[in-house]
């Protein structure tokens, strides 16, 4: 890095410095000028087709297409002259000529560049008085459906699966204006990270089954957050409507997940939105549970644990924060958890990113924090050991596992079945509902923020322990989830020097973590 | 003469031809038709260039392109049927549905167009009973386009019937010409 | 002109010597005329040295932009490491163009013959000749004369019995004009679609298969064996204009004009004198009207500005137009000008790889209104929109189809206004009648 060349140039009037072989895209977008384009991406080798980021550069005979065009000393680039105005409106009015205008009945409305380049900078009126061209919507298998007269033919789709995907199964047929994108009969969209194509769409012309009609863009709320579904941990935008997540969306980051996420993680969000959580806290009263207040089962819960022998059978979908938290309340019991597993699924193009065998976002930190990954959940359960249930969903387990334990507290969004003869149980928000770290698989820690509001009287996981640490008589002052992750890193020397402000949106490794970690695989940048 | 502006330019209407009326796909590179493409493969550094001329000899074997022939020459070439059919797609000398025994094109591009070509166009369809660019005539012989630009324009108007190259045709010729032809 | 014509007195038929001579096809027929013996001369020079005798000849690419030949070999570094390849363009699909294909069907061992020589000049062992694939005949007979001069031992590994190795192979088109573009050339012979590519890189640093590349067109390449046996000077002096135009051009004549056919002259020869004498002039009765002179994405002339035209490249470009492909096409006072447009534009839209959207949707659009204005429903305000579209379509694409599709159409209406606006104002194209003759 060291012996990069820099190169000086004049965008819209700004002086940029950057590494030589930048292009004049990316120039200008660390000068914080974003040259309007539809074929380029960063995570995707360069077409140059759609001409819309066409500038001036002085001296140049022509315009040049700055997706392609490579900076050099001393130049001069205009993006907003009349000369690349008037080109990039010229564009914008050939892309609409046999467009649907169909805007109110488009999933990609509000989220759709061609309609906010149109509004920011394209004709107000069509000069086209010729029929349009039309074509049959098709669905192209997996998650997504085609829908031709909204294509624009950038090939983003096409490129992603030929080059990052390595899944050659989209291609541009015919060409002309009859050109369109195209598949080949019974080979569908299948590969495990092709839903990608619909985020990569610049307008509605790929739209996932799944969110088809489910809500307007300008209705959704955005919260970041990491995708809580496999230990790869890529960074997703949560997106919500009435309180209900409603769809999934990758969030560049150039160190876990480039831009990409798998579909497996993706389209498995409804758990969060789950309808049979238990909302109060209660407490076990004649063979039944029964509802109180959060002091009454907190101190229950206290009274219980207290100068017990502990054993804690946790969900590895927990925080670092509440995995910490537990350990502190265990006083030296023994935790473990398990984790489902699936096929693991890479994304080719991309070094190191891959939809995980293990499927629960804080396997690592779990391991981190002393929990005993196992098979055999209950295991370690020793007779007449306290069994704190946290997250773990029990599945599977039958009662007489169970049993074993003197006296069973759950701590769960949801009660198990077999869990009913809790004495105290204590209802702690989801993934979605609440804010956190977790680490991923190269020990990346990451946050992810409250999506949602949690369900009755539920509260944060980080929040519920943190009290029944200060009812258990330990120290425990937390009004914050970065004060729990501050208590952590004071005391585990792993997770030292790190805090919320140091790890920000992008995250930071743990101090063993691996020094390489995945890589974007054409350039980086925002998308 | 001008097709239908809706859909596109150009969309010739193929839908009279019985796409499932061909026989079960025999594969074409076996024996010496493999040994050919084996050859060919030996001129050029990559797999993928001997993909136009494969399709080419799936054609020449086939007299058309099927999606069967696709799969075949796409497995030989390692890439994939989709990969296969844009291509495909994007030259007009591959026949995507089967054909006339005859094979007609006329050309009617600008140079040609002055000189009178769109009238042996229209004697081409009278006299083949074809009806309409594109279709095939209902006893299955002759299929006739307009095609762009043979490259022979001073020999107005250039005719192709499958492989051969007819100069100086003229709406008279053309009944002799077809009689020629059965 | 030779085939079906004996050359006119006024041509000097270098390359098209042998137009109709049906022996010249054969190897045997060939090394009678004198065929090889250039081939053997180069491969007894150094490449360098070849590529200095066509620099100094002034000889330019016969494909349509004229690139000094011997400057575009000399950007082919020897001693890369990497292969080198030669491509000829026998995609030859210029609307108004058959010149390549009578070289190609009459001398197709001169085509052998030059791409040898070319690819030994450029450090090639490799060429290919891409021939489109409507070219059946030209097909036909390169592919017989690559395996003659394979059994004669002049192509192969040890071509010529020097040593070096030089392949020759023909590869044919499957119907796709962009393909004559270098690049898109490049493309559809590696298997793909016919997608110009973005420059640079620029061929000669990464052409096919990603190596350097050579791409000159048939007549370019057949122009180098003569060059070799009768020296620089002897080319450089057969220019009648302006020197930076050397040599014999053929031209190839369609439309309307008594004598259709491929003609060769002398670069810079009056074109007045070309189309009345050479040609025959209109056919009876009829006067010409105007004339696209290098094929169908060159700007129109008018016939006072053909008629003042000496045809090399310098010549057409300051009567209003470009020399090209040297496809002329000649239209005459019996042809609506709005139609002869309306029907190039169509096969530009017919041809748009569909890459950049100007090309994509602006071929399309214009073609809609051409066709509109023809069958009389065009408005004043159409004219406007076609030349703003034009505008948009020039300067601002990969390749040059979008630009060549505008050029007729902008031309046109600058220099046939009147006729657009008759057919606007519903007065329907009366063509002149022709006199009985």
């Amino acid at each position: 890095m060291a012996d990069t060349k820099m190169v000086s140039l004049t965008i819209e009037g700004r002086t940029v410095s950057v590494p030589d072989g930048t292009t004049i895209l990316e120039a200008a977008k660390t000068a914080g000028i974003l040259i309007p384009h539809y074929c380029y991406h960063p995570g995707l080798p360069v077409a140059g087709v759609c001409r819309m980021c066409l500038v001036e550069v002085e001296k140049a005979p022509k315009l040049a297409p700055s997706c392609a065009t490579t900076v050099a000393e001393g130049q001069v680039v205009h993006v907003h002259s009349d000369k690349s105005l008037d080109a990039r409106k010229g564009v914008l009015e050939m892309l609409l000529i046999n467009h649907p205008l169909d805007c109110p009945i488009c999933d990609q409305s509000g989220e759709c560049e061609l309609q906010d380049y149109t509004y920011q900078e394209g004709r107000e009126d069509s000069r086209y008085r010729e029929p349009k061209r039309f074509n049959p919507a098709e669905d192209f298998g997996g998650d997504v459906i085609y829908v031709p007269n909204r294509c624009i033919l950038c090939t983003r789709c096409v490129r992603f699966m030929d080059d990052v995907a390595h899944d050659p199964v989209l291609n541009v047929s015919e060409r002309g204006d009859r050109a369109l994108i195209g598949k080949f009969e019974g080979k569908d969209l299948t590969h495990p990270w092709a839903s990608n194509v619909v985020d990569l769409c610049p307008v509605g012309a790929l739209l996932s089954k799944d969110f088809l009609n489910k809500a307007r863009a300008w209705e959704l709320d955005r919260t970041a957050s990491i995708c809580p579904n496999c230990t790869q941990g890529c960074n997703v935008t949560m997106e919500t409507r009435e309180n209900q997540l409603v769809r999934m969306r990758p969030r560049p980051n150039e160190h876990v997940n480039a831009f990409f996420m798998c579909d497996w993680g993706r389209l498995n969000y409804r758990w969060m939105n789950e309808k049979n959580r238990v909302e109060q806290p209660m407490v076990g009263r004649a063979r039944a549970l029964a509802p109180t207040s959060w002091e009454i089962a907190i101190t229950a819960a206290a009274r219980a644990l207290n100068g017990k022998k502990v054993f804690v059978a946790a969900s590895p979908m927990l925080s670092n924060e509440a995995l910490f938290l537990l350990t502190q309340i265990m006083q030296g019991g023994v935790g473990a958890f398990r984790v489902t597993e699936g096929e693991e699924a890479p994304l080719a193009g991309v070094k190191d990113l891959a939809l995980r065998r293990e499927r629960a976002a804080n396997v690592y930190g779990a391991q981190a924090l002393g929990f005993n990954k196992t098979t055999d959940l209950l295991a370690g359960l020793k007779q007449g050991d306290v069994l704190v249930v946290a997250g773990e969903d029990l599945a599977g387990i039958e009662a007489a596992a169970i049993a074993r334990a003197s006296e069973v507290i759950v701590i769960s969004s949801i009660l198990p079945e077999v869990a009913s003869n809790a004495s105290v149980v204590l209802p702690i928000a989801n993934f979605s509902e609440e804010e956190g770290t977790v680490t991923n698989l190269r020990g990346r820690v990451q946050r992810f923020t409250q999506a949602r509001q949690a369900p009755g009287d539920t509260r944060p996981s980080w929040l519920v322990l943190g009290d029944l640490l200060g009812a258990m008589g330990k120290q425990s002052n937390f009004f914050l989830p970065s004060e729990v992750f501050a208590s952590l890193a004071a005391s585990n020397k792993t997770f030292a020097g790190l805090s919320y402000d140091s790890i920000g949106f992008k995250g930071l490794p743990l101090a063993n973590a691996p020094s390489t970690g995945p890589n974007a695989p054409i350039a980086v940048g925002a998308a | 003469m001008t097709p239908d502006l809706v859909g596109g330019l150009e969309s010739p209407d193929y839908a009279s031809h019985d796409r499932a009326a061909h026989e079960p796909y025999a594969p074409v590179f076996v024996g010496d038709v493999k040994r050919e493409l084996d050859e060919l493969l030996t001129r050029y550094p990559t797999r993928m260039a001997v993909l136009l001329p494969a399709l080419w000899i799936v054609q020449r074997e086939r007299g058309w392109v099927s999606e069967e022939g696709m799969v075949e020459v796409a497995d030989l070439l390692e890439l994939t049927p989709a990969y296969v059919k844009g291509v495909v797609t994007f030259y007009t000398m591959y026949h995507q549905h089967p054909v006339g025994k005859y094979f007609i094109q006329v050309c009617t591009t600008s140079p040609c167009g002055i000189c009178g070509a769109e009238d042996v166009v229209k004697a081409f369809l009278r006299h083949t009973n074809a009806g309409e660019l594109g279709l095939t005539s209902p006893d299955g012989r002759f299929t006739v386009i307009e095609v762009e630009c043979l490259g022979a324009c001073g020999f107005a108007t250039p005719v192709m019937v499958n492989e051969e190259f007819i100069e100086s045709v003229t709406p008279e010729k053309v009944p002799d010409l077809l009689a020629r032809l059965a | 002109m030779g085939y079906p014509n004996q050359p006119h007195q006024r041509e000097t038929p270098v390359l098209s010597r042998y137009f109709g001579d049906t022996e010249a096809r054969s190897l045997a027929g060939w090394k009678k005329r004198g065929g090889y013996k250039a081939l053997d001369k180069a491969l007894g020079m150094a490449p360098a040295d070849i590529v200095n005798v066509v620099k100094e000849s002034g000889l330019r690419g016969r494909g349509g932009a004229g690139f000094p030949t011997g400057m575009k070999w000399s950007f082919m570094k020897p001693g890369d490491g990497k292969p080198h390849y030669l491509c000829c363009n026998a995609d030859e699909s210029e609307p108004g163009t058959f010149k390549d294909r009578e070289l190609m069907r009459w001398t197709p061992h001169a085509l052998v013959e030059g791409c040898a020589i070319g690819a030994y000049a450029i450090g090639a062992e490799t060429a290919y000749v891409y021939i489109r694939g409507e070219f059946t005949e030209p097909l036909y007979w390169m592919e017989q004369a690559v395996k003659e001069a394979y059994g004669a031992g002049i192509l192969g590994k040890n071509a010529m019995g020097t040593g070096k190795r030089i392949d020759v192979h023909v590869h044919k088109g499957a119907g796709a004009y962009i393909c004559g573009e270098e690049t898109a050339l490049m493309e559809s012979l590696e298997g793909r679609r016919g997608n110009p590519r973005i420059k640079p890189p620029f061929p000669a640093v990464s052409g096919v298969f990603g190596m350097p590349t050579t791409i000159n067109n048939v007549e370019t390449l057949i122009a180098a064996a003569p060059i070799l046996m009768n020296g620089a000077d002897w080319y450089k002096k057969m220019s009648l204009s302006n020197p930076k135009s050397t040599g014999t051009k053929l031209f190839s004549v369609c439309g309307n004009v008594q004598r259709p056919g491929t003609y060769e002259v002398v670069m810079g020869f009056p074109f007045k004198e070309f189309l009345y004498d050479l040609c025959g002039g209109p056919p009876h009765g009829r006067k010409f009207k105007a004339v696209i002179p290098g094929g169908a994405s060159v700007p129109i002339q008018t016939v006072e500005e053909a008629e003042a035209t000496l045809m090399d490249y310098e010549g057409f470009v300051a009567q209003g137009s470009m020399l090209g492909s040297g496809g002329v096409i000649v239209i005459d006072d019996g042809q609506s000008m709005v139609s002869v447009i309306a029907r190039i534009a169509r096969f530009f839209a017919h041809e748009s790889c569909a890459q950049c959207t100007q090309c994509r949707e602006g071929t399309a659009w214009t073609t809609k209104i051409m066709e509109r204005i023809r069958d009389g429903q065009g408005t004043i305000e159409d004219l406007d929109t076609l030349l703003d579209i034009a505008e948009q379509m020039t300067g601002k694409t990969i390749c040059v189809l979008s630009d060549s599709c505008a050029v007729p159409v902008v031309s046109g209406i600058k220099k046939f206004r009147g006729e657009f606006e008759a057919l606007i104002q519903g007065r329907r194209f009366h063509p002149v009648i022709a006199a009985v003759a």
